[in-house]
């Protein structure tokens, strides 16, 4: 979260270069030329990968655009999005409508049906409240949202006859997803944000062993491993509980989705079990949509919410009311959540205000806060603090920090990689430094490569494509039938004739590739002469030679020749012509190119000298 | 013999035939006994589709076949089988067999050839499976016929190579059925089939379906639970199948792994990629713990199940369960943990106000982090943050398993269980509670520890609350601030629920009891006194008061310093707490006050044996009873009773045994006396007195017999026979009664009829239990029994009063224990004087919370009775759900009732009571037991269980009186 909020602000002044590069970017989609373009945030990221020459994939990450929005998949037919944040999804209707991108765009269903309420909510607060023009409207929101196609999780899609993808849980945020992209026998897994540990929400992110040639996965947290989430919602719980107990009023300023939704839960649900009586509001407006969405997509939380939504459903809260402006002056106890997050404006801030004075009061942040905010001089211990027209707010009321974050920490990343079982790994979306500790840890825990290229930087990986060979019915079952059952999991060795025709591939049986090409069959034998010490006669010799072999070569049949000759398989053993001297013989040795293995191990054999004669 | 079979099935349907050919088939049908196998012949014969032919299967399917029957049946679906086409026929066919075979009372050793020849020609994979599995179904009958058994073998291994999954795992499943464990004769040692079937299997752990691998590894483990000892070398070959692709593969390997874990757990194996070298069972562990992240939820939960029952490994090992190295740009963190003890021993005790406080310090070294966990390494800490609650429980039991036997990992998973105390599911929280009062011996809590699981006593699920009081009771403390935070919470949780009262009292009496010393210097502020002011009495109503006084008491009772402290209406409430509470407040050494007789528990161990023998003495002095004459006998049974029943009083643990006895001695000196009786056999319905006397003492025993036979846990046959032959004396007695005083012979055939069928009954139920009742009732009716059933019912009546006569009395052997049900209704108290004021038509919901101790299955037999002022009794049934089993034999009922009645001028009292619901029906389903289990039950469709209808009912608790004011509307 800390550098990602901080670029947040540098990059807003380059706003109208992203556009550019961006722009230029597209058009060169466009025109067909798959150059690389260099966009300007650290997270970007862009990879070929070359598949039977035609097929293309690109990813783009980071595409600034004002806020920082990235994450959009870009391929030469497709586009899908991972989630509904904003930093996902906020140049969509840019790209599609101003644009002119005009391929498909893919989105898991919550993510379609929450996607435009925030655009809307965005394009209001760019358009009315800052007065930017050059933005795209709503009309284009509507007409973007026409475009979109939306799919189920472990839904196989089919874009076109080579490229398909499919989506997998991935936490963080309702309706958030992971990409499985596959072309031809090449795929990749684009995780956008992911979380692995299970919250009151959402489940956890999870992925089969889908193997796939990289695995780009976000390493916001590359360095941390977090604690137990148990401790911190015990934490968070215990201090809203006591200041209730003292009649104090809580206030937590919150961002309206995502950890809004976690926090409302766990308080519902805190409520209902400790037979709680104070109030609990939220601010109206886009926390009060996206709970009606919550309420929909049952499906896409957690065990305990799935389970139980049959009763009640958890979205549908009995403490948690909506909140009016009035009743912040009202007497005892209560519990708002308002927005933002960082209470830099906004309700949030009002309320704060008027509370700020009382001891018994507490204000809990949840997230991170940017430098210069209120919420962020609070949290460093700022206890007077200068409002507009020289007024002083004297900050009497406790301030808590509380840490809930839904993106994924190292060890997540790594059991991630461990699950999908990846031969590379690409990290984008974090800190340099960190993310070389990670990569580090990665090559050397899985060993597999594991890159992060720097803006603009162009990998290159080398993948072991598939080539289809086409193999005869007859020499496959003759194959089958000799050893055991054949074990995908192993390779198997077969005898054949690869003929490489008319950009075909075939194998077939030695002897059909021999007719095919009108050849005719030549054999190939070798000959070795083997000198050995032994005093005895030839025949003594052959015969001592036959029950040493078979006493060593078990398995084989071994065979005397009456004409004087020993035959190992098809290896012939014999005398040759006597020899001078009567202690040494010269065996000769004799076998096809077939029986290559065997022959020269019998020769190193008779080499080493028959053992000392046992009579 | 096969021969004759056959003859005698042609023989069957060729009757049949013969009907057919008369041309009217279905009348003549009717009047013989229709044969299944002929039914089935005719209609294999109609269809003339295979459809028509699988329906016809399919409805015979649905009707069970008589043992005698089967081999026909058999045959004719053979006959078939050669004949059909169709595959999915066969198969059905091929299934029927093996359900058929499976009948109880037929010997299949005769189809076994016919199966394997079919096998022979078979070419459908689908029906070849199907084959194996009913020779399976076979072989697994005939268990003890070994040359069968490896000949069966013999074909699995043929089989094995065949290209059909479903044939390969039905081999594999056959020869890890039928796989000769026992040591084999040198002869029969040669076959194939004795070759090592470990081998055989473990050659398919590398199939390429994942089924068949699945299958290998269930065959295996099937050869386990038959006894063969595994051998090690399987240990490597399951590790690899732990990072197979498939689920099951993978579910099934790690139990493999556990298996060879707990045969060979010292010997030694290598880890790979170095040289060094460790324990098997240490390996295995830590195998086991890296699946706890596996990405399916089965395994994972089978992982977390079966670490728990790993007791044998090293202690290094368990502690890395619980470790999780936190760090925070690259620094090292310590856990939320790990501060909170840090806080703790430091002395300053206050909570990070700041953000940055938890800001991590020391630097780490890159090299020395371990992201992947390698073996133990955290797989507590993942199991208990799954995503699934399912392996959350597990992991909590597992904890729990292995704390249990290891003290110092007990300290350590501590925080661990407290953090589950916070679990969004009920269950895992519940679970999590149990577990640490499971292994609360091991432990001491600290102070912030103890905060937060004093913060789950406001849970408003009430099993919580009383989890987590049970916990306090036997929960160690280390000071004395945590005794006040305890109390402090435990009465705070007692404003919140009043309910709670009995619970939390008795939560305080432990509590105290546990901690003398520690409540020593909290007395005064307790009392609130003061060493110069008198302090103003307080209520002695007040519960918290009370809970205050309880806690105090008990901490006295082995500290004697403390009473010192106490002030003079102290020693007043004591007196009076000791008499109204004495469960709950124990007897004080006070000074100034004699101690009451000093009869300590010590001495209670031998008289309990002395007690157990007299209960033997007082029931063998009764086999002497046929010797006395009918008067001195009838004052024996007198004085046995009331020892009897005096011990009962004085020894609760025998109390089940005596009363027992008593009532049924009672029981006989009742039928005793009544057959003593001379006038009322003599005639005519002029002795009506007399027959007063007789028929309420035949009353009284069916009554008591009911009693006897569903209000006593752990009866064994021989009892309830002698309880059933009680009740059939009584109902003998019965009917000679209405022969005497009926007029006409209507009702009294009617009534001897059905004592003809209770005979029969009991005959049937309770025929292994004939030969120890020589000489009584029963023996001598059954001796008669052929000529019962033809005679008239004056007749049968005259028999009977000879046969009771004649009896002799059946003596009462016991089992080890027997316990009498019986139920305490604790809420609501029938104190409250204030009417239950509620509009007169409309209903008010009355709370319901009882102990019922040594109930079986109280969910269908435990009733609640209300008894209005008016006679209007209402019986209401509690839901299943508000049973609750909070130990063994003992259930606690926690429900509503709804009560309404018309209005009334002035509140009145309604009582409520507990009963005991029986239906004979149910007992003699019971008893049968095993016999009329249904072996068809997966083929027969809705087979509705016989109504389970009340026949009476037994008051078991004591009945609680409630006043109520129905008002009436207002207009």
């Amino acid at each position: 979260m800390y550098n990602k909020a901080n670029y947040n602000v540098k990059i807003a002044s380059h706003a109208k270069e992203n556009l550019e590069s961006f722009y230029r970017y597209i058009q060169n989609l466009k025109g067909g030329t798959h150059q690389c373009a260099k966009l300007v945030d650290n997270s970007a990221i862009f990879t070929e990968m070359m598949s039977r020459q035609w097929m293309k994939v690109q990813a783009i990450d980071g595409l600034h655009f004002n806020l920082p929005l990235q994450d959009v998949w870009i391929t030469d037919e497709s586009t899908s999005e991972s989630h509904f944040h904003l930093d996902h999804c906020g140049a969509l209707p840019y790209m599609t409508e101003m644009v002119g991108y005009d391929g498909p765009i893919y989105m898991t269903h919550p993510t379609k049906a929450i996607c435009p309420i925030l655009l809307e909510d965005y394009r209001k607060i760019t358009v009315d409240k800052k007065g930017e023009t050059n933005f795209f409207t709503s009309q284009m929101i509507k007409d973007c949202m026409k475009k979109v196609v939306a799919v189920n999780l472990h839904q196989t899609v089919q874009v076109d006859d080579e490229l398909e993808i499919k989506a997998y849980y991935a936490g963080h945020v309702l309706g958030a997803a992971m990409f499985f992209i596959k072309a031809g026998s090449e795929s990749v897994v684009y995780t956008g944000d992911y979380n692995m540990t299970p919250d009151r929400h959402l489940g956890a992110a999870w992925i089969d062993k889908c193997r796939p040639d990289i695995l780009i996965t976000e390493s916001t947290y590359a360095t941390t491993i977090r604690d137990s989430k148990r401790c911190r919602e015990r934490d968070f719980l215990k201090k809203v509980h006591e200041t209730i107990e003292n009649g104090g009023k809580v206030l937590i300023p919150v961002f309206a989705l995502g950890r809004a939704q976690e926090l409302c839960i766990l308080l519902e649900t805190f409520w209902e079990r400790m037979n709680l009586k104070a109030p609990i509001y939220f601010s109206m407006g886009l926390t009060e949509k996206a709970n009606h969405y919550y309420k929909l997509f049952i499906t896409w939380t957690n065990q305990k919410i799935r389970k139980t939504f049959v009763q009640r459903n958890m979205f549908e809260f009995k403490h948690i009311k909506a909140f009016d402006r009035s009743y912040a002056d009202n007497p005892g106890p209560m519990v708002v959540f308002a927005t933002p997050g960082m209470l830099h404006a906004g309700q949030s801030l009002q309320i704060f205000k008027k509370w700020a004075g009382n001891e018994k009061n507490m204000v809990i942040v949840p997230g991170y806060c940017v430098q210069g905010t209120v919420g962020h001089k609070i949290l460093n211990g700022t206890r007077k603090l200068e409002m507009e027209g020289r007024q002083t707010l004297e900050v009497k009321m406790q301030v808590e920090y509380m840490s809930f974050s839904a993106h994924a920490d190292a060890k997540g990343i790594m059991e991630l990689i461990r699950q999908a079982e990846p031969r590379n790994v690409l990290l984008v979306h974090g800190e340099a430094k960190k993310m070389a500790f990670l990569k580090q840890k990665i090559e050397q825990e899985f060993s597999i490569s594991c890159h992060m290229p720097a803006n603009g930087e162009t990998v290159t990986l080398v993948t072991n494509p598939n080539i289809p060979v086409d193999i005869s019915l007859g020499l496959l079952k003759r194959e089958v039938s000799l050893g055991p059952l054949p074990d995908p999991k192993k390779p198997k060795v077969m005898h054949g004739t690869l003929i490489i025709k008319e950009g075909s591939l075939r194998l077939v049986s030695p002897e059909q590739a021999l007719k095919e090409l009108g050849l005719t069959e030549h054999h190939l034998r070798f000959t070795c002469s083997v000198t050995i010490q032994d005093s005895h006669k030839d025949q003594e010799t052959l015969n001592r030679i036959y029950s040493h072999l078979k006493s060593i070569l078990k398995d084989y049949s071994i065979q005397h020749l009456p004409d004087g000759s020993v035959m190992v398989e098809s290896i012939l053993i014999k005398i040759s012509a006597p020899s001078e001297d009567q202690g040494t013989k010269v065996i000769l040795v004799s076998w096809s190119y077939q029986d290559e293995e065997l022959g020269s191990y019998l020769t190193t054999l008779l080499r080493k000298g028959l053992p000392q004669s046992t009579t | 013999m096969a021969a004759h079979l056959k003859k005698r099935v042609y023989e069957e349907f060729s009757k049949v035939v013969q009907q057919q050919l008369e041309e009217v088939p279905s009348k003549k049908l009717r009047l013989t006994k229709p044969s299944k196998s002929a039914a089935l012949h005719i209609d294999l014969c109609k269809a003339t589709t295979s459809t028509d032919a699988l329906q016809y299967l399919l409805q015979f399917a649905r009707k069970p076949v008589e043992a005698e029957s089967v081999e026909g049946v058999v045959r004719i679906l053979l006959e078939h089988y050669y004949k059909e086409n169709d595959k999915s026929v066969r198969l059905k066919i091929v299934s029927l067999l093996g359900l058929l075979s499976q009948t109880p009372g037929f010997v299949p050793d005769c189809i076994v050839e016919d199966v394997i020849n079919l096998l022979q020609n078979e070419k459908s994979h689908q029906v070849l499976s199907q084959l194996l599995d009913t020779l399976l179904v076979i072989g697994s009958r005939l268990q003890e016929n070994l040359p069968l058994r490896l000949r069966l073998i013999e074909i699995a291994c043929k089989r094995l190579t065949d290209t059909s999954h479903g044939v390969r795992s039905k081999c594999l499943q056959m020869i890890g059925c039928l796989g000769s464990v026992e040591k084999l004769s040198t002869k029969e040692a040669e076959s194939l089939a004795a070759k090592d079937v470990q081998k055989i299997i473990g050659e398919y752990f590398n199939d390429q379906d994942p089924r068949v691998r699945t299958a290998a590894i269930k065959a295996m483990l099937q050869l386990h639970e038959r006894g063969m000892k595994l051998h090690q070398t399987n240990y490597s070959q399951a590790c690899k199948l732990l990072t197979d692709d498939f689920e099951q593969v993978r579910s099934e390997a790690v139990q493999l792994i556990w298996v060879l874990s707990q045969l060979y757990p010292e010997s030694i194996v290598p880890i790979p990629s170095s040289s060094e070298e460790i324990r098997l069972v240490d390996d295995a562990f830590g195998k086991i713990c890296h699946t706890i992240s596996d990405t399916s939820w089965v395994v994972r939960v089978q992982a977390a199940k079966l670490l728990g029952s790993m007791q044998q490994v090293s202690s290094e090992f368990l502690v890395q369960t619980l470790d999780k190295n936190l760090m925070s740009d690259l620094r090292r963190k310590r856990t939320a943990h790990e501060r909170a003890k840090e806080l703790y021993s430091s002395g300053e005790f206050s909570s990070g106000r700041k953000w940055g406080d938890d800001a991590p310090k020391e630097e780490l070294n890159t090299d020395a982090v371990n992201l992947i966990d390698s073996g133990a390494c955290g797989a507590f800490v993942h199991g208990l943050e799954d995503e699934m609650y399912e392996v959350r429980i597990s992991a909590v039991e597992s904890l729990c398993a292995l704390a249990q036997s290891s003290p110092s990992f007990a300290e350590k998973c501590l925080d661990f269980l407290v953090d589950m105390f916070n679990d969004e599911i009920e269950e895992v929280r519940l679970q999590s509670i149990h577990s640490l009062r499971k292994i609360s011996n091991h432990i001491t809590l600290r102070e912030d520890q103890l905060d937060t699981v004093l913060a789950v006593l406001e849970d408003s699920s009430r099993d919580i609350r009383e989890a987590l009081h049970e916990l306090l009771c036997y929960t160690n403390v280390s000071t004395k601030d945590c005794i006040r935070l305890a109390l402090v919470d435990l009465l705070k949780n007692l404003t919140k629920y009043p309910t709670d009262k009995n619970s939390i009292w008795k939560c305080l009496k432990f509590l105290g009891g546990r901690h003398p010393t520690l409540v020593l210097p909290l007395v005064p502020e307790l009392l609130s006194t003061h060493p110069f002011f008198d302090t103003p009495e307080p209520d002695m109503d007040d519960p918290a008061y009370i809970a205050v006084l309880v806690l105090i008491f008990n901490a006295a009772k082995s500290c004697p310093t403390m009473t010192a402290l106490f002030s003079d209406h102290t020693f007043r409430h004591y007196a009076y707490l000791r008499d109204s509470l004495s469960h709950l407040v124990p007897e004080l050494r006070l000074p100034g006050r004699k101690m009451a007789a000093m009869s300590d528990y010590s001495t209670l161990a031998p008289v309990e044996d002395s007690s157990q023998q007299f209960l033997r003495q007082s029931l063998e002095r009764l086999y002497t009873i046929h010797l006395l004459d009918p008067q001195g006998a009838q004052e024996l049974l007198d004085f046995t009773i009331r020892d009897l029943q005096r011990l009962g009083v004085l020894q609760s643990e025998l109390a089940g045994m005596a009363d027992f006895s008593a009532t049924y001695l009672r029981c006989q000196l009742l039928l005793m006396k009544a057959l003593q009786e001379k006038l009322w056999n003599v005639a005519a319905p002029l002795y009506l007195k007399q027959n007063a006397v007789v028929y309420g003492a035949s009353k009284e025993i069916l009554e008591e017999t009911y009693k006897m036979e569903f209000m006593y846990a752990g009866l064994e046959n021989t009892q309830v026979a002698k309880v059933h032959h009680m009740r059939l004396q009584a109902m003998a007695l019965q009917l000679i009664l209405t022969a005497c005083t009926s007029r006409g012979i209507e009702p009294l055939l009617g009534a001897s009829e059905k004592f003809l069928h209770e005979v029969d009954v009991f005959q049937r139920c309770f025929s292994s239990e004939l030969p120890h009742m020589r000489n009584c009732f029963i023996d001598k009716v059954l001796e008669l029994m052929p000529r019962l059933a033809a005679s008239k019912p004056s007749d049968l009546v005259k028999i009977l009063q000879a046969a009771l006569r004649q009896s002799s009395f059946l003596h009462l052997t016991l089992p080890d224990q027997i316990h009498r049900a019986s139920a305490i209704i604790i809420e609501p108290t029938g104190e409250s004087d204030n009417p239950l004021k509620f509009t007169s038509g409309l209903v008010v919901a009355l709370d319901i919370d009882a102990t019922l101790e040594h109930v079986q299955d109280p969910q269908t037999t435990v009733k609640v009775q209300v008894v209005y002022p008016d006679g209007q009794v209402q019986m209401i049934h509690p839901k299943p759900s508000d049973f609750r089993n909070p130990g063994p034999g003992r259930h606690r009922l926690i429900t509503q009732v709804y009560l309404s009645h018309t209005a009334w001028t002035e509140p009145c009292q309604i009582e409520l009571r507990l009963l005991l619901a029986y239906s004979s029906s149910r007992s003699k389903a019971s008893a049968l037991g095993a016999a009329t289990k249904q072996t068809w039950s997966d083929s027969v469709e809705n087979l509705v269980p016989p109504e389970n209808t009340i026949e009476g009912t037994i008051p078991f608790s004591k009945p609680v009186k409630v006043f109520i004011m129905p008002k009436p509307a207002r207009r």
